[in-house]
Formats: C-alpha cells, structure tokens, sequence
C-alpha cells in the first residue's frame, strides 16, 4: 500500500510541475489531467468510490474539456508565450521555497496525532450513506449550490456574448 | 476493510497536500498565461480537497466528504465564468498576457 501511494504522490507531484513549467498550454492541460487522474486513485485508496467517479466525471470530463476548449478557440497551441522577467521568476522560486518550508515545518514539528488511531468499522463512505447526508444534514447548502450553478450559466452566456470595450 | 490510514499514515497524506498546494501557488506566480494560471487554480482546489478528504477518513464522518462534492460545485462555476471572462478578454487585446491588463494601474 505504501508503494502506490508513493507512486501515486510522484505522479500527482511531478505532473503538477510538469504542467507549470510546459510551454505549450496543450500539454499543460494533458498533464493537469494525468495529475487529476492520479488524485482520483488517491480517492480509490481512501475508498471513496463514490467521490473519485465524480472527481473524474467532474474535472476530466468537464472542466478540462472546457479548458481545452477555450485554448483551442484562442488559438494558443503555439510556444509564443514570453517568459516574465528573470528577477519575476526568481521571486516566485524563492516564495515557493518559503511557503513549502514554513508549511512543511510547521507539520513536521507538530506532535504525531495517528497513535491512538481506532477504526470504528461503521460504514461512513458509501454512496448510500453519502445521499442520506447530503440530504437530510445539508439539504440548504445542496440547494444553494444549484442556484450558483445557474448563475454561474448565465452568467457566463452574458459575459461571453460579443461587446467591445471601445463601441 | 482495514483502515488505509492505519498502513499510510494522515501526515504523509499532510506533506503531499501541502506540496500539491505550494505548487499551485508558484504556478500562480510563475507564469504570465492567464489559462495555466487558472489551471493553478485547479491545483490548489485539488490540494485542499485531497486534504478534505483524508481527514474525513481520520474522523470517520461522511461530512468531509460531502464537502468535497459543494467545492466541486463552486469549482465548476468559477471555471465556466473565468473562461468566459478570458474569453470576453482575448476578443478585446487578442491575448490573455496577464501582463497586460494593467488598466488598473493607472
């Protein structure tokens, strides 16, 4: 078990970098979706079942089609892309040290809580216990989150029809 | 089912989220393309969520989860209307260099 995740992690990780540090926003996005995929087998290992279908269903499936979408209407499958200056990317290096060591440090320092660790054995992930949560505890925020998905609709048919700035 | 923290352990799970999360932040940082930076994004919501759900199984409570489905929703969303903002963007300077859209500045 502690060599798939290790192997998992390496994927997630360096898919990650990879599609920061790519060129082409094309291969950016096929890395993004390696590293999604990766995350959803971290799901499997934790067996949510449920959770990494949707994961995959969600932002493979839709998000990165979007995405994919988009580059391609604007026309961006190219390397023309200038880097910022060199003293830009230096900082963002030197602030990715910084906040991987405070965070890092913090964690490593913080006392091991994992000792007294009992599994109850109840079933807590199920798709049917999921549903009977979703439904009765959070009933208003699963509303709440449909309005936002038909806002979010419309607001992106009204945003994305033709107006110039200048007219 | 034996439980997969028990072999694992919560704080190597701890240690990936937060390196996933520091590498959406430089992405943030390092890039001057406006549609890999959303991809960054992306990274930092995924970080958090595999976080999410890790502590879920250590408290064994379905809740976690079930958070984790509403920051997929509110993800989705904000992906649909930032590419559209991206989009309304590109058909005004024919780019999306962050750099760029320094209106603001004065």
């Amino acid at each position: 078990m502690l060599t798939v995740f290790y192997i998992l992690s390496a994927i997630t990780l360096g898919t990650a970098f990879l599609t920061i540090l790519s060129k082409n926003p094309i291969h950016s996005a096929i890395y993004l979706v390696l590293c999604f995929f990766s995350i959803a087998g971290h799901y499997l290992l934790f067996n949510a079942q449920f959770l990494a279908i949707v994961h995959i269903i969600v932002y493979s499936g839709a998000i990165m089609i979007l995405m994919l979408f988009t580059i391609m209407l604007m026309n961006l499958n190219k390397e023309d892309e200038q880097n910022k200056s060199v003293l830009t990317r230096f900082a963002a290096v030197i602030a990715l040290g910084l906040v991987a060591f405070v965070l890092l440090a913090t964690f490593i320092k913080a006392q091991p809580v994992i000792e007294g660790y009992q599994v109850s054995g109840q079933d807590y992930q199920s798709i049917k216990v999921l549903g009977k949560v979703l439904l009765n505890e959070y009933m208003v925020p699963f509303e709440f989150a449909s309005v936002l998905l038909l806002v979010s609709m419309i607001g992106a048919v009204l945003l994305s029809k033709k107006e110039h700035i200048n007219s | 089912m034996e439980n997969i923290l028990q072999q694992i352990g919560i704080e190597n799970y701890i240690y990936l989220s937060t390196l996933l999360f520091c590498v959406g932040v430089f992405g943030v940082l390092f890039r001057r393309n406006a549609i890999v930076m959303f991809m960054s994004i992306e990274i930092m919501l995924n970080a958090v969520n595999l976080l999410l759900v890790a502590f879920s199984t250590y408290h064994q409570d379905a809740a976690g989860q079930v958070f984790v489905f509403f920051s997929m929703a509110v993800a989705a969303a904000e992906v649909a209307v930032g590419l559209a903002i991206l989009v309304a963007i590109y058909r005004n300077l024919n780019n999306i260099d962050i750099d760029s859209l320094k209106k603001l500045k004065g």
